[in-house]
């Protein structure tokens, strides 16, 4: 890429996208785990990323919020490409967004109200009555109002994360990042998550992005999608686009097409590198039945 | 060719060896960072949690310790009377288990206490904490897991351990007293003299030296253990008894470097 591209890739991405992934690579070791992503996120949007289990949407998810060190490529934030940042300006960033992990990873040795609290006290001068008024306000947005005196060890699964998200909110972020917000939680509980996916999304106008792979859960709070596959994205449109496409592998995921079953060693650590085929050919699987 | 392949696995092994001391100095370093320079540039230090912290590690440990040096002071009697007895020299025991107390066994034993009781704690608390993607979340809203996590345990573990060697070797003294009052001849009164009597300060400030270094050393380790847990639960137990073993190792290791640097210092 000559110069005159790069500025203007840059200028683009901090013009229109609140997120520019450009060309990621992330790798554990000698295994590259992303091979060279792309996609932009537009500010107010809820990107859904999509993918099986081992597809690196987890990987992807912990890169854009600086918990990896990508190999290559350039993941722009809000103007800042975060892959060559100090860990200063990186924290900067990171007091704009606000993250929601899979099992809440609220502080076990802390109440629910100090958890939330927490990036409050952390990071402002605020005084504790005014640190009070808010840590309500964060714990009635998300349901679970009168709880702060809780541990999270007495909160059910779906109060945990309820309270994650609470506590992803303490500092106002522009971003939301969830990793797997409806995992672990029973269809009634997961819509509630989901509900309050979109509550978020419509008082506030944030940009949300959903690491996922439960797909009822994508279709409702998704703009748009990303399917991630072998760490490539596979697909990437709006909702209706993705339901309408033709692709093979989009659709074997939106309608759940079970994967031939990995029965030799050989074939699981193939499927497990980017080489990876399909264990047998489909006539000889025809044949043995 | 077996040779080659034998030469380059003891190189690994060394390199992995200095990789590990390295991040063990870096933890250490950026812990006495957060802990004297940082709240001087407006990144308090979470005291509160230092003090409860400070609380196991010392006070709670105190009944077990108190017990166990005060059974090794016993032990110690029993040992030095042995050999003393043959040259009529057996009122030196006092000083015998004064001296090697404070210089050795008091810091040691109770290092090794307290990496058993807290060092083993550290990995765990914060290993299982990796393994809910708790330190993450501390990282994603930018509070370093160093300052908000090591920093209290370093800090309680700076102030307790020689605080907790000094009532070693007190109790040590007290167990060689029973030995002495019951085979020795003396009165406590006169032990009690005697033992302070044989003591320099030297001995005392070379022992908290030394406390003070197994103190870094025990933090530093069960830190690192916990911080670099894998995914999983099984893999909390393996970093809490890697903490425990690499501890008691490093302890030893670090005696002997400063037991031979106090001798050649004051040798020379």
């Amino acid at each position: 890429m000559d110069e005159s591209a790069f500025t203007q890739l840059t200028d683009s991405a901090e013009s229109t996208a609140m997120i520019s992934v450009r060309d990621l690579r992330v790798s554990y070791g000698d295994r590259e785990i992303l091979h060279g992503i792309n996609f932009d996120v537009q500010r107010g949007e809820t990107l859904v990323i999509l993918g099986g289990s081992g597809s690196g949407k987890s990987t992807l998810l912990r890169t854009l919020v600086g918990l990896e060190r990508p190999a290559s490529g350039q993941i722009w934030i809000k103007g800042k490409n975060i892959a060559a940042i100090s860990v200063a300006e990186m924290d900067e960033i990171r007091k704009k967004i606000g993250m929601s992990f899979q099992g809440g990873a609220l502080f076990g040795s802390m109440t629910v109200g100090e958890n939330v609290a927490l990036p409050l006290r952390e990071h402002t001068q605020l005084e504790d009555p005014t640190i009070e008024i808010m840590l309500r306000l964060k714990l009635e947005q998300v349901g679970l109002e009168g709880f702060e005196y809780y541990m999270p060890s007495q909160l059910s699964g779906g109060m945990k994360k309820r309270a994650a998200v609470a506590r992803a909110l303490a500092m106002d972020p522009e971003i939301l990042f969830f990793d797997e917000p409806s995992a672990g939680l029973d269809p009634i509980i997961a819509a509630g998550i989901d509900q309050l996916i979109l509550e978020l999304k419509q008082a506030f106008r944030m940009t949300i992005i959903v690491v996922t792979h439960e797909l009822a859960s994508a279709y409702l709070i998704a703009d748009r999608m990303v399917l991630i596959d072998k760490g490539n994205i596979v697909a990437i449109g709006t909702t209706q686009e993705m339901r309408s496409s033709t692709q093979p592998r989009v659709r074997q995921f939106l309608d759940r097409v079970a994967e031939p079953e990995v029965s030799r060693e050989l074939d699981y650590l193939q499927m497990l590198t980017e080489d990876y085929r399909p264990p047998r050919p489909s006539a000889e699987r025809r044949g043995s039945r | 060719m077996q040779l080659v392949s034998q030469v380059a696995q003891i190189g690994s092994s060394v390199t992995n060896g200095l990789a590990y001391l390295g991040s063990l100095v870096t933890l250490g370093a950026r812990a006495a960072y957060y802990t004297f320079v940082a709240p001087f540039q407006g990144k308090p230090l979470r005291l509160h949690r230092a003090i409860s912290q400070a609380m196991d590690v010392g006070v709670r440990a105190l009944p077990i310790l108190s017990l166990i040096t005060f059974f090794i002071g016993l032990i110690l009697a029993l040992q030095s009377a042995y050999e003393l007895r043959r040259f009529g020299a057996i009122n030196l025991v006092a000083t015998a288990v004064a001296i090697s107390m404070s210089r050795e066994l008091g810091p040691l034993i109770t290092a090794i206490v307290v990496i058993g009781r807290s060092g083993s704690a550290f990995a765990a608390e914060i290993g299982t904490m990796k393994v809910t993607e708790e330190i993450d979340a501390l990282e994603t809203m930018a509070i370093s897991p160093i300052r908000f996590l090591v920093t209290p345990k370093f800090l309680a573990m700076l102030v307790m351990l020689p605080c907790l060697t000094i009532w070693a070797n007190t109790m040590g003294v007290l167990g060689g007293s029973l030995f002495g009052i019951a085979q020795a001849d003396f009165t406590f009164r006169r032990y009690i003299q005697a033992s302070v009597e044989a003591l320099f300060l030297r001995d005392v400030v070379t022992g908290l030296i030394k406390s003070v270094m197994f103190g870094i050393t025990i933090t530093a380790v069960g830190c690192w253990e916990g911080l670099s847990t894998g995914a999983g639960a099984e893999q909390v137990g393996r970093s809490t008894t890697r903490a425990v073993v690499m501890s008691i190792f490093l302890v030893v290791v670090v005696d002997l470097v400063f037991t031979a640097l106090f001798f050649f210092v004051s040798g020379s």
